[in-house]
């Protein structure tokens, strides 16, 4: 295996290549930063480049693009409350409320450490276990991706402010209900179409994120300006202190084997890898951290943007060494690896090894460029929140406009939007959190899909929920999860109870 | 402003710039428009850019540009494409067979007859899949498990139900005696998470795109073990095709061009002239190779009787299995 890492950093290690790559995280890092220009289309658009380039020397400029887009899409998810892909929505929760409290470019620099951390974890998860691993990717059944989505959305207290919990479970609903619009899968019949062919293919994310994030943000600055971004306060508070590192380190080391786990699973991604780190953390969290979630935890900025990073490396697993792609973006990297001539699959690893390493290292090499492109560039991209609020606010609109249209090309995309938008201000003039509603419709789709063939593979039976150890695993930790506010509060009554008692046998 | 902040700007702008240069129209057709009803990264997506290189590396024309418009199955950009028509003249738009199912069903209201169609280029043949440590070795086996019982064989596929990976197999399987409308057929969300399913045991077998199975089978998890060809492909000799099983079926899911309504005759003439000259350059030759596609070139009235008889075809055997009234 050491010798593999040497062959491949041997390949990887030009002149040439150390150039593309940091051309390649450029690119990626603009192009991502475009709200609707995620991780897909940037790989999408460099694959007619890298045919002219030799595999290795193509991987690596992918790559370089693969993680400057994640990180891109972080960006806008910070500065500017716009998460272009599903997978930055979990980054905006804490790292928006930080950005407007002055902090942005201390939120940028968590980010970039956070997302190479997860991405380094990870590839050396991927390197150890890959082999492995793919048996774990194989057990999980369209049942188990059902409760792993029922898990999902019953973190969603975790996004509700303190006695908020029924605003923010009516948010979920409406989320799922948004998921239903379009094309239904499993039966080919349209729902809520209102026979218009724009809502054939259902609500765009990118829309409905857009909508209710950015744009109605921009709303809410011009509605309520004293509590949008201080301009006044400096941006240049960058570094992190030790205390805050050891705070983070941990938080990014399970958030990354959390990410990496669900990255691997065909089905699954980094988006619900993101909320269930996200999730997770708020719950292990204590009371006095957990009140900061939502507000600008550093902790709830890193989990989310560990896991992300660390589920798209995962998602390498299922593509190297069983040949499926289990997301968009490795679809896309299988089918650039087939026109270099490169199968990936388990014979990969012993027939190619120096290509599986170079595919590797090239991955690594990737996420580090990144790092040291990024670090540096941070001030200036922080000073964006600096420009006058009579920019900035048309900017949010111009931004968000363009990505949906730019997307589509569909000019009811944009009246879709400002409805949303303006149905949205509403709501959070009335306190209702938005995060749920996103929540809601990035699982729903997800886990009506599933249920439905859980079902039709049963043959109706609702025995699917409990017949399988992963499937149960998973509903009693759903039930847990959903118990533990009441099961504490029970603990804590019985544990002053015993105190009680044994103060007063004292006495 | 520091400078750098305004170089990131500009270049953001440079790229807007970039993505809405697409629309453009002229005369002569030494520009071609691609108009692409699916997002990036796509087989509609894969193949007008494959196109698009093999025309411009062969010389057969100076400049290609490309609109991705998704929306409404495909519908809209076929919409769009009716109603700019005259602004449309050196415009290709890329469809495939789904295109004759979804008007078949009413998806959208139109048809090929509504657009002129151009040429197809390649075929992708379907074919079904097991997990390569299945029981399953023919397509008799399968086809006895259905008939024994029908809910011991299930069915994935990566597009919805009523599609042609569906109605496929419910027809070969009708061919081999079983009752085709008892079929279940389940769904996933693209062909990576369908034969993620067959390899976890929960559904026994796949049908999908010959192209995509075999990117997939060839990784070793998988075994492909009958193709709808008419007869075995010299790209991949070892599959057998239905047809030698004893299984009359032959189906092939074309990919093909077709220009704006009311295209003047010469400009119509000069479309497939070009189509025609970039598929026989070597530059064509090296995309398709890599992608693993077959030729299947019809052009002009000859693709237009090939679509007819196809949509024959279809809406015979989507009424015979109950997928349409």
């Amino acid at each position: 295996m050491f010798e593999g890492i040497l062959v491949g950093l041997a390949t990887v290690l030009t002149i040439q290549n150390l150039l593309l790559v940091f051309a390649g995280c450029l690119a990626g890092t603009l192009i991502g930063m475009l709200p609707g220009l995620g991780p897909i289309s940037a790989i999408a658009l460099m694959i007619p480049i890298t045919y002219a380039l030799d595999p290795a020397s193509g991987m690596i400029l992918l790559a370089g693009v693969y993680y400057g887009a994640i990180f891109g899409g972080s960006t806008s998810s910070i500065l500017i409350n716009a998460p272009g892909v599903a997978g930055t929505v979990a980054t905006a929760f804490d790292g928006y409320p930080m950005a407007r409290q002055g902090k942005a470019g201390k939120a940028l620099t968590i980010a970039a450490y956070a997302s190479f951390a997860g991405g380094t974890l990870a590839a050396i998860f991927l390197v150890l276990l890959a082999p492995y691993l793919a048996e774990l990717s194989l057990g999980f059944r369209s049942a188990d991706y059902f409760m792993l989505m029922v898990l999902g959305l019953s973190l969603v207290s975790a996004f509700a402010a303190e006695g908020e919990h029924l605003k923010a479970l009516l948010m979920t609903i409406l989320g799922l209900m948004l998921a239903t619009v379009g094309t239904d899968l499993t039966a080919g019949v349209q729902r809520f179409t209102f026979g218009r062919m724009d809502l054939i293919d259902g609500i765009s994310f990118l829309l409905l994120a857009m909508g209710t994030f950015a744009l109605a943000e921009a709303f809410m600055m011009v509605l309520k300006p004293s509590q949008s971004a201080n301009n006044s306060l400096p941006t240049t508070d960058l570094g992190l202190d030790r205390q805050e590192i050891r705070e983070i380190a941990p938080v990014v080391g399970r958030s990354s084997v959390l990410g990496f786990l669900v990255g691997v699973l065909p089905g699954a991604g980094a988006t619900i890898a993101s909320f269930l780190a996200y999730g997770m953390e708020r719950g292990i969290a204590s009371t006095a951290d957990k009140a900061q979630f939502g507000k600008g935890s550093l902790k709830g900025l890193a989990a989310p943007e560990s896991a992300n990073n660390a589920a798209c490396t995962g998602s390498f697993v299922p593509l190297l060494t069983l040949g499926i792609p289990g997301s968009g973006t490795t679809a896309i990297l299988l089918g650039a690896l087939i026109a270099y001539g490169i199968q990936p699959g388990p014979r990969l690893y012993i027939d190619q090894p120096e290509i599986f390493w170079s595919v590797i290292v090239s991955m690594y090499f990737g996420n580090m460029i990144l790092l040291f492109l990024n670090l540096p560039l941070i001030p200036y991209i922080a000073k964006l929140l600096t420009i006058p609020r009579t920019f900035l606010i048309p900017l949010i609109g111009f931004f968000s406009l363009t990505g949906v249209y730019l997307v589509s090309f569909n000019p009811f995309d944009l009246q879709l939007m400002l409805y949303i938008a303006v149905c949205a201000v509403i709501l959070r003039l009335m306190t209702f959190p938005m995060a749920p509603v996103l929540l809601g419709f990035i699982l729903g789709g997800m886990l009506e899909d599933n249920l439905r063939r859980a079902i039709t593979l049963s043959d109706g039976n609702a025995s699917f929920l409990w017949e399988r150890p992963t499937t149960l695993c998973l509903l009693v930790l759903t039930v847990i999860a959903l118990m533990s506010p009441l099961l504490r509060m029970l603990m804590k009554s019985a544990l002053k109870g015993f105190k009680d008692k044994q103060n007063a046998s004292r006495l | 402003m520091k400078p750098i902040a305004l170089t990131y700007i500009t270049s953001l702008f440079a790229l807007i710039a970039l993505f809405s240069a697409d629309i453009q129209c002229a005369e002569r057709l030494d520009k071609v428009h691609f108009l692409i009803p699916a997002g990036p990264g796509g087989g509609w997506d894969g193949t007008a850019r494959g196109m698009g290189e093999a025309m411009l590396k062969s010389g057969t024309v100076s400049q290609t540009s490309y609109e991705n418009l998704t929306g409404g199955g495909g519908g809209r950009a076929i919409a769009k494409l009716i109603e700019t028509a005259p602004r449309q003249q050196n415009t290709l738009l890329i469809n495939s067979t789904p295109m004759v199912v979804r008007s078949l069903q009413g998806i959208f209201p139109q048809s090929f007859r509504d657009l002129k169609p151009i040429a197809s280029v390649i075929a992708d043949y379907s074919c079904f899949v097991v997990a390569k440590d299945s029981p399953i070795k023919t397509f008799a086996d399968a086809a006895e498990i259905f008939k024994q019982d029908p809910r011991k064989l299930k069915a994935a596929g990566g597009s919805v139900k009523g599609s042609t990976d569906h109605f496929i197999l419910a027809r070969a399987l009708e061919l081999a005696g079983g009752n085709p409308r008892k079929l279940i057929y389940v769904p996933y969300d693209g062909g990576g998470k369908a034969m993620a399913g067959i390899l976890t045991g929960e559904s026994q077998i796949l049908s999908t795109g010959l192209s995509e199975a075999l990117d997939m089978a060839r990784a070793g998890e998988a075994r492909i073990i009958g193709v709808t060809a008419p007869q075995r492909l010299t790209d991949a000799p070892d599959i057998p095709t239905l047809i030698e099983q004893g299984y009359d079926l032959q189906f092939a899911n074309w990919r093909g061009f077709f220009a704006a309504p009311g295209l003047s005759d010469a400009n119509y003439e000069n479309m497939m002239l070009t189509v025609s000259d970039a598929l026989s350059t070597d530059a064509f030759e090296a995309v398709r190779k890599r992608n693993g596609w077959t030729l299947l070139h019809h052009e002009g009235s000859e693709f237009y009787s090939f679509l007819e008889r196809q949509e024959q075809e279809i809406s015979v055997l989507m009424r015979q299995l109950g997928f349409l009234r």
